[in-house]
């Protein structure tokens, strides 16, 4: 979508979160039926009303025709159903897909929507093995990588090359449970310090426990739909304003550069299709699944200079009364991480935000914001930006 | 739970019989001269697909690296070093790098390729830190 003839043209309508953190009394499907239901109900329509489904995959209850499976839980035959699965990418990625589908007439009103229980419905290193599989099987998988392992790869590369500091990637977590703290349904909310990052458990050197993202269970749900249907319900609609991909590899030994992203490509398209740049961004919500990965964005993004992510993170800007917050909701640092549905958490706060509905959390004036997310190892990369009516 | 193995493709067979042979061999194309890893039917550089197998310095030097401190799987006792190296002929791979102190690893360290038996008919490359040289 980097035209920007379809700046505007499409809206989010209605949202919906699941009780995230540990939810063992429903199943991945079932979250992903609650939250598609409860986001129609937040649009002001009924399922009748919608004709597209979109969702992802569950790592903890993998099923063949996942939307499909989803749509006849609900008894619901929608005329456009489809399973995405581009890992952490996914969610802004089938966004696009959705704007595509309703663009090219295959549906006027779409559900996307995801959950997953990578807490209850998976044992610890269960978890930890189906997501260490997407290293190559023959070429990284034999040699034992985990997952804050092939993140500490680039952590370290991003440490010598520009200097950045273990301290540095720790003001990421710490900024995230700043505002988690003000989340009623975070996960973890307790404060930390830079040095409470520092002293916990070694997981890959130079990542501590505290610089990985929660291992959780959640779902959550949006729903898109044209310009014109997205007047007449309950909430002020949420404009897309741009939208890019970037994809550089999929392996991360198969990186050509360790320490800038394709989230450079995915935000160069989506700032020209959004007529906007870094400094007119509002809110922040970026893929926080390991601290180095959040400084990368801010770097790649543009909202600091390359190299200098662990400045712009030590100044404490992010924070709760900072000029430039980020991962309002406490990121997937703090608030939820379910493995790919993890990014929808952040899309929902954004239309938290933007709708003035954020409680204590809420910031003044929010009129854009700037959604990320990736999936592999840094590797693909999906940038949206979002508005309110006054930016159109 | 058992290590991940390969089970080599035709494609890659040439790899893992000079890893059995103790050799590091690479697929150079005849185009382009672009050195693969890892092995493949055509060329990531030109996509042709005159390739030809030579062996490798077995020599390069540590582009980052990591020390796992919570292993993947019981499998893989930590700590462990997992580490891309810029090999000499130009790829960069995965490996581990086997017999060093996780404090004596940094980038840009300079190591050369070991061989280690992975099952009964499978061998990986691994790298050992070179012996500092003293002038
Ligand atoms: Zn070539």
């Amino acid at each position: 979508m980097r035209s920007q003839a379809l700046r505007g043209q499409y809206a989010l309508v209605g949202m919906a979160e699941s009780a995230v953190g540990v939810v063992p009394d429903k199943s991945p499907r079932e979250l992903c039926v609650e939250v598609t239901l409860n986001a129609v109900k937040d649009a002001g329509l009924s399922l009748a009303d919608c004709d597209g489904l979109i969702t992802c995959n569950a790592f903890a209850e993998p099923i063949l025709y996942h939307a499909e499976a989803v749509a006849e839980y609900l008894g619901w035959q929608p005329r456009h159903c489809v399973t995405v699965n581009t890992g952490g990418g996914t969610t802004f990625m089938a966004i696009n897909m959705a704007i595509a589908a309703i663009a090219a007439g295959m549906a006027d009103t779409i559900v996307v929507a995801m959950a997953d229980s990578l807490r209850s419905f998976m044992t610890r290193d269960q978890a930890m093995v189906v997501q260490s599989s997407s290293g190559h099987p023959h070429y990284e998988q034999p040699y034992g990588p985990t997952v804050p392992a092939y993140y500490a790869l680039i952590a370290r590369a991003h440490m010598d090359r520009f200097g950045t500091t273990e301290a540095q990637f720790a003001e990421a977590a710490v900024s995230c449970r700043a505002w988690a703290n003000q989340h009623p349904k975070a996960q973890k909310r307790e404060l930390i310090t830079v040095d409470d990052v520092l002293q916990s458990r070694p997981i890959a050197d130079p990542l501590k426990v505290l610089d990985c993202s929660l291992v959780s269970d959640g779902g959550a749900a949006v729903v898109i739909t044209r310009r014109e249907r997205a007047q007449d319900g309950p909430h002020k609609p949420i404009y897309v304003l741009g939208y890019g991909e970037g994809h550089a590899y999929e392996h991360i030994s198969q990186a050509k550069d360790l320490t800038t992203s394709a989230a450079v490509l995915a935000g160069d398209a989506a700032y020209a299709a959004a007529g906007l740049t870094p400094d007119q961004i509002d809110l922040m919500q970026l893929y926080d699944c390991f601290t180095p990965a959040l400084l990368i964005q801010l770097e790649d993004l543009g909202f600091c200079r390359k190299g200098e992510g662990g400045d712009f993170l030590a100044s404490g800007v992010t924070r709760p009364g900072g000029s430039k917050p980020l991962n309002t909701h406490g990121g997937m640092l703090s608030h939820c991480h379910p493995g790919n549905p993890g990014a929808m958490f952040g899309l929902t706060e954004a239309m938290l935000q933007m709708r003035g509905a954020a409680q204590a959390r809420q910031l003044a004036d929010i009129q854009t914001a700037l959604c990320h997310a990736q999936g592999g190892i840094m590797s693909s990369h999906a940038t949206l930006i979002l508005g309110v009516e006054e930016t159109l | 739970m058992t290590r991940p193995t390969p089970i080599p493709t035709p494609t890659e067979q040439p790899f893992y019989d000079g890893c059995q042979r103790g050799e590091l061999v690479l697929q150079h194309c005849n185009h382009c001269q672009h050195v693969v890893f890892y092995p493949r039917t055509h060329c990531d550089a030109c996509q042709s697909d005159s390739l030809a197998w030579r062996v490798a310095s077995g020599e390069g030097v540590i582009a980052t690296y990591t020390v796992v401190r919570r292993g993947v799987s019981a499998d893989f006792p930590a700590p462990y070093i997992i580490a891309l190296i810029d090999l000499a002929e130009g790829p960069r791979m995965m490996t581990q790098i086997i017999d060093a102190e996780p404090e004596a690893v940094s980038s840009g360290l300079s190591v050369r390729v070991d061989f280690e038996s992975w099952s009964d008919n499978i061998t990986l490359p691994v790298f050992r830190l070179l012996p500092v040289q003293v002038p």
